[in-house]
């Protein structure tokens, strides 16, 4: 379904990307590990096409989608909740959720969509009419998963979902993703709680300084984290 | 009491122009994060269009709206020819744009029409007055203080109720965010531009009235009052901008009731004395926004 091949990205003089090859099959939930300034955010945002690549092509649905802007890269499919939820504060809930479907022309449609996003996230149908910076961090979450789905994507990209969220909450929201792999999304999914995103993932792949260090799948890489726990004393494997 | 709704309704009538005009520095300045200072030129295109226009035999109202009309395409044009090609450039680069479109514009109009100031035809109801018991209004005041309203009132339904308007108020919050959701940056800039151009439209209507002529560098003094109203109410927030107008409408008529006589012509310093106290203790503005920096 997306496919990356040797993708380079700079800041600058700075290299953020060197050389990245990953693939996303269609139904997958897809990890993407490693330490802060691994490249992670990065890589997501290049697909998202907010980052342009130096080098290398990217490959969605059998189309390259290297320089189109992020309004068009949405309208084939790809969304992305990006690190940070950046819901729109001024806005209410309602209305972060109509602009998540800011590419759909089916009114209608919209409207049972919405109504099915109160449902399934229930907390959203109780704010209905806050403005998004009355949330608080777990339900901003929420809202901007829910914001995602909107757009009806067939891939979509959640970056540090769990960050900032107190313990309850960061199940809440593993539950969550591990959950909506039923609706028939598929999932890249960045996170540094390592542990938990090995279990609900399929694949995983771990990036170090702007590089695929190790891929496999998930299992695997679980194996090594223990192992790596083992040595090191740390829950968390830092490579 | 006579004299308060008399006070009441030049305020507010003064207040409701400088609101409009703050509105259509922020719309743009929360998108672009540009100030956009070729705006009080745009006042100055709407004051030709009226003087050009104005010499066929149209009615008034014709007139106005045609200029209007110039307005909002001129603002457009500029976005297009101007502003959209600095847009990923640094902020100071975008500002030092908007200072050379403005003194562009203002030496485009001593070289082609006239350095001097050339009288403008205006209608009747600017210059006269309204009894009301014991209540002498100008005609003038009352049509702004109304048509401000109104149009306050539209462009918070535009905002409030319509897709265009939720991604204009999401894109001031958050750019990027905004295209990531698919919505168009181009329309989105665009439709701020269109307004903003209107907003200067119409201001030029009641300014060029009131003065009742047109000279090239007759923006100056309605931008600099966009922009301080602007930054009193807080530049990021369009609440924020009209707050700020209608308060800086309100100091002015206030401190000229206010002020002994010995010290009215002094009214302005008085009034941006103020304006530096309110910004000494709120350097956000009165209604601050969140210190996003992000731009497109």
């Amino acid at each position: 379904m997306l496919i990356l091949e040797n993708v380079h990205v700079r800041y600058g003089a700075i290299a953020a990307l060197r050389g990245i090859s990953l693939r996303v099959e269609k139904g997958e939930i897809v990890g993407l590990i490693g330490v802060n300034g691994a490249g992670k955010t990065t890589t997501l945002l290049t697909i998202a096409g907010v980052l342009k690549p130096a080098q290398g092509n990217i490959v969605f649905k059998g189309n390259s989608i290297v320089g189109q802007s992020p309004e068009d890269i949405v309208r084939q499919g790809i969304a992305l909740v990006p690190e940070g939820r950046r819901i729109f504060p001024g806005l209410t809930v309602e209305e972060n959720l109509r602009l998540g479907a800011a590419v759909r022309a089916d009114r209608g449609a919209v409207q049972r969509d919405i109504e099915e996003m109160c449902t399934r996230f229930p907390i959203l149908g109780k704010r209905f009419n806050q403005s998004g910076g009355t949330l608080s961090g777990g339900e901003q979450q929420q809202l901007a998963i829910a914001r995602g789905l909107m757009s009806r994507p067939a891939l979509l990209m959640l970056d540090e979902p769990s960050l900032g969220l107190a313990p309850i909450l960061v199940e809440e929201i593993f539950e969550l993703v591990a959950q909506l792999r039923e609706t028939g999304v598929t999932l890249l999914l960045v996170e540094q709680n390592v542990q938990r995103t090995l279990e609900i993932a399929d694949r995983a792949y771990l990036l170090s300084t702007g590089r695929v260090e190790f891929e496999g799948a998930a299992q695997e890489l679980r194996m090594r984290v223990d192992l790596a726990s083992a040595y090191l004393g740390g829950a968390n494997w830092k490579s | 009491m006579n004299q308060i709704l008399q006070f009441l309704i030049n305020a507010l009538s003064l207040g409701g122009l400088y609101a409009l005009m703050a509105l259509g520095l922020a719309l743009i300045y929360g998108i672009l994060r540009l100030v956009n200072f070729a705006y009080g030129e745009l006042v100055m295109v709407g004051g030709y269009s009226l003087l050009l226009l104005g010499a066929g035999a149209w009615p008034w109202i014709i007139v106005a709206a045609l200029s209007v009309l110039m307005v909002i395409a001129t603002s457009l044009l500029l976005e297009r020819v101007a502003f959209r090609p600095v847009r990923h450039a640094s902020p100071t680069t975008m500002l030092i744009t908007s200072f050379a479109v403005s003194t562009l514009l203002q030496n485009a109009a001593i070289l082609f029409i006239s350095p001097r100031h050339k009288a403008v035809a205006t209608p009747a109801f600017f210059t006269e007055n309204m009894q009301i018991g014991e209540l002498l209004i100008s005609k003038s005041n009352l049509v702004s203080l109304v048509v401000s309203l109104a149009l306050l009132g539209l462009l918070t339904l535009f905002l409030r109720r319509t897709i265009l308007g939720n991604a204009l108020r999401a894109a001031a919050d958050d750019f990027v965010m905004t295209r990531l959701l698919g919505v168009r940056a181009n329309q989105v800039i665009a439709t701020a531009f269109a307004i903003s151009g209107g907003l200067a439209g119409v201001v030029s209507l009641f300014w060029i009235g009131r003065l009742g002529s047109v000279v090239p560098f007759v923006g100056l003094t309605p931008v600099l009052i966009a922009f301080v109203a602007a930054v009193i109410g807080g530049l990021e927030s369009l609440t924020g901008a009209v707050v700020g107008g209608y308060l800086l409408g309100f100091l002015t008529v206030g401190l000229q009731l206010l002020l002994p006589q010995v010290l009215l012509d002094y009214r302005q310093a008085f009034v941006f004395a103020i304006v530096i106290l309110v910004l000494l203790f709120r350097p956000q503005g009165l209604i601050g926004g969140n210190y996003s920096a992000e731009r497109v």
